[in-house]
């Protein structure tokens, strides 16, 4: 078996240097080299600043924005930072709520969240996608039906008729890629970039 | 359920059908020493390696030497990568400053990666600096894998070789799988991960100022070169804690189906690469379509479960399928089938969270890797695994007509039957009986969060993740503290290495031995019959060891809140 302790401290020094080394930092450098918007995280920049990833979603909670879907991330306490509290979008964070299928913990909060939906547009069923957290706590997208269903809201916060409203998200709505892969859906950081202009155009 | 998710699915299986043949074709040669297009780059290079190493390409190994090689390289990735993250604030690549990850949680990461488990205990973004992620985990994502194939080419060879003393060389499979296999693939893959929208970066986190002006750090680095093999590999680990449900990770459908073909690419092809090396390709075919039979099921079951949704959100007047821990740009047919594909095969990547899956969508990946993760598997891993089945199999179809059992030309006898024995009770030991202590420790039951049944499925879940070394979790379970950590870590070591050691005796039994001309009384292993002799094999062990354990978690969850029951707290 001694025979064998030179072999496995050349091999694991070896493999450490071609794939843990050569492989990353070669594939870093091509990358940034073709790549370089999406190697370095897709940023969205809105005069000269970052404003945030089209990847990452963000948390949004004015009226006058169309709101993501509940987020389970937490952070630091800013006045305690050994404790975490509730920080919806933390992107240094991600995680899911973990809330298993009979906790009452779940079905009490998307009855809580239900009701404020409700009450914000009593005319429409009350989307899936806007009563149930993200899996990473990230997700950038809703569902169209999501998005049509904060139209009034929206539209009443900012003062725009409906309709341009509407039409609006009809434009932003991604159908599934060749028509079968993925799920139709709506970016709402880039939704809410494109509504910006609409208001301040 | 849609029409278009099962598009979706049907064509996930084509594109991996399709992959068996050349894959296998190409893997074959690799192993036999044969020229391939690569062979002109990697052929000196894989010389000089064997030179530093001592080692050559002639020399065969008896399978005692092959196992304690293997044993030896592992121990060493282990110490390497326990000691990358014990001293990773004094090292490079850490723009983060991440301090030194503790050492309950380091020897728990370790062993997770070194057994290609990937169970995570800790948050990526939050506790590895880049080097440990590079130059640590992402290492292990491609000698855990080149191991496993490498150990699944070995009991290949002793299926196929006759009168033999050597079962191949450790160091020559574990640098051809290394070098021919992973690596150029990883690459190719890398590129279209960063196209999609993975971040390869050596910078710093990028920090925003929102539309509403709060400030959002947004965790980025080296992704894309590791999630390449962490697929491939049947890793599993991210790089990020929401892991491939997190938009960096997989940030489009697209990304998504390919990363699950490439999950289930190399263990697919391996069927055929036996089928290659023991002269008869329809006897892989055989043992692909056991794993499709028991796949399919566990998709039709996860995707309806899934679809179906949850009654007690139903009874809120809200419609529609469980989206509670899933992505708007999967849906719900693409989080089930990845569900299945993940715990199928031993990856335990996750694009959504297992814990809020419905009861019975959730039960199906504790099954699947129940069953010891043979439907594919990790790759090498599934293939010795579902060979053990296949000598289970035989055994109880020579005990019902009375005849030695053989396979392929080989005796099975009592040697090799108490092999597989040992290596598969592995799996109930680990599972079962860690879950047993845990549900009754304080200690250990303070970490679940979710109450009733559900909690008990946390803690199954747990070691049954770790000792089929897949890595999925139902991540409420708060699983970094010292007992989690210390007893994961031993389940997974012992669900790789006690279950490897008795396969590679196999195959060192079976070279050895004579090949003994079919006769009429031989049972042809490439038919129908046998597939269905195979699965039946794989069911019954397998349900009669875990239902009741599934009958007090998932299946009692499931009929409560068919009823209308929640569990709250001390419920």
């Amino acid at each position: 078996m001694l025979k064998q302790l030179r072999p496995a401290l050349v091999m694991i020094v070896a493999m450490t240097a071609i794939t843990g080394l050569l492989y990353p930092l070669a594939m870093t450098s091509v990358s940034q080299a073709i790549f370089p918007a999406q190697a370095n995280g897709s940023v969205i920049e809105r005069d000269g600043k970052i404003v945030g990833s089209a990847l990452i979603g963000q948390y949004f909670a004015s009226p006058g924005y169309f709101h993501g879907r509940p987020s389970a991330t937490t952070g630091p306490d800013p006045a305690d930072p050994s404790k975490s509290v509730a920080q919806p979008y933390n992107a240094a964070n991600s995680m899911g709520s973990n809330l298993g299928p009979s906790n009452p913990a779940l079905i009490d909060r998307i009855k809580t969240d239900a009701a404020t939906l409700k009450a914000e547009n009593p005319n429409a069923p009350v989307p899936m996608d806007l009563v149930t957290t993200t899996g990473s706590g990230l997700d950038p997208h809703i569902t169209p039906e999501a998005a049509a269903f904060q139209v009034p809201r929206v539209a009443k916060a900012r003062n725009l008729p409906e309709d341009r409203v509407a039409a609006l998200v009809s434009q932003h709505v991604e159908g599934r890629l060749f028509g079968i892969l993925g799920e139709p859906r709506v970016n709402v950081l880039e939704l809410n970039l494109a509504l910006d202009k609409l208001a301040a155009g | 359920m849609t029409l278009n998710g099962w598009i979706q699915i049907a064509l996930f299986c084509v594109v991996v059908i399709a992959l068996v043949k050349p894959l296998g074709w190409y893997m074959a040669r690799v192993f036999s020493g044969e020229r391939t297009f690569l062979s002109p780059v990697l052929r000196p290079v894989e010389a000089g390696l064997y030179k530093l190493a001592g080692t050559s390409d002639r020399e065969d190994q008896h399978w005692l030497t092959y196992v304690g090689a293997m044993l030896l390289f592992n121990l060493a990735g282990f110490v390497v990568l326990y000691l990358l993250q014990r001293f990773q604030a004094s090292l490079p690549y850490n723009p983060i400053g991440m301090s030194n990850v503790p050492p309950q949680l380091a020897f728990n990461t370790a062993a997770s990666f070194v057994t290609n488990t990937n169970w995570q205990n800790y948050g990526g973004e939050s506790t590895m600096s880049y080097l440990v992620q590079m130059a640590g985990l992402a290492v292990q994502n491609f000698v855990s894998a080149a191991t496993g194939i490498a150990l699944a080419i070995a009991l290949i060879r002793g299926f196929a070789r006759h009168s033999a003393r050597g079962i191949g060389n450790f160091w020559v499979d574990l640098t051809r799988a290394t070098l021919y296999l992973l690596l150029p693939i990883s690459i190719l893959f890398t590129l279209f991960l960063v196209w999609q929208g993975i971040p390869q970066t050596l910078g710093s986190y990028i920090e925003a100022t929102t539309l509403e002006g709060a400030r959002q750090t947004i965790a980025a680095g080296p992704m894309a070169s590791q999630i390449a093999i962490k697929m491939l590999g049947t890793n599993g680990g991210g790089f990020m804690n929401a892991n491939a449900a997190h938009p960096f990770e997989n940030p489009t459908a697209l990304s998504n189906m390919i990363q699950m073909i490439s999950i289930f690419a190399i263990g697919a092809a391996l069927t055929n690469v036996f089928g290659r090396m023991v002269g008869d390709q329809r006897q892989g075919w055989a043992i692909f379509s056991a794993m499709g039979v028991l796949f399919l099921a566990g998709v039709i079951v996860c995707y309806w479960a899934e679809a179906s949704g949850n009654p007690l959100v139903h009874a809120l007047g809200i419609d529609g399928g469980n989206m509670e821990g899933k992505e708007v740009r999967f849906g719900i047919s693409m989080s089930a089938l990845f569900a299945v594909i993940t715990t199928a095969a031993s990856c335990g990547a996750v694009n959504a969270m297992h814990d809020s899956f419905t009861a019975l969508g959730g039960m199906i990946p504790l099954i699947n890797m129940e069953l010891g993760e043979i439907i594919v598997g990790g790759v090498g891993a599934g293939f010795y695994g579902i060979l053990l089945f296949v000598i289970i199999a035989i055994f109880i179809a020579g005990l019902m007509v009375g005849r030695t059992p053989e396979y392929l030309g080989k005796k099975i006898e009592a040697k090799e039957v108490k092999m597989a024995l040992l290596a598969l009770l592995v799996l109930p030991l680990g599972m079962l009986g860690f879950t047993a202590i845990a549900v009754v420790m304080p200690l250990s039951v303070a970490s679940i969060a979710n109450p009733g049944p559900h909690g008990f499925s946390e803690i199954l879940y747990a070691y049954t993740s770790a000792a089929a070394n897949n890595g999925s979790a139902f991540g409420g379970l708060t699983g970094n503290t010292d007992w989690y950590n210390i007893t994961l870590g031993i389940t997974m070591l012992m669900g790789r290495f006690l279950m490897i050691v008795p396969a590679i005796a196999i195959a060192g039994s079976l070279a050895a031995k004579k090949t003994v001309p079919s006769s009429a009384g031989t049972l042809p292993t490439h038919g129908g019959l046998f597939v269905g002799l195979l699965v039946g094999a794989i069911v019954i062990v397998g349900g009669l060891t875990f239902f009741p354990a599934l009958a007090v978690g998932p299946i009692v969850e499931h009929f409560a809140i068919a009823s209308g029951q929640t569990f709250g707290a001390g419920g």
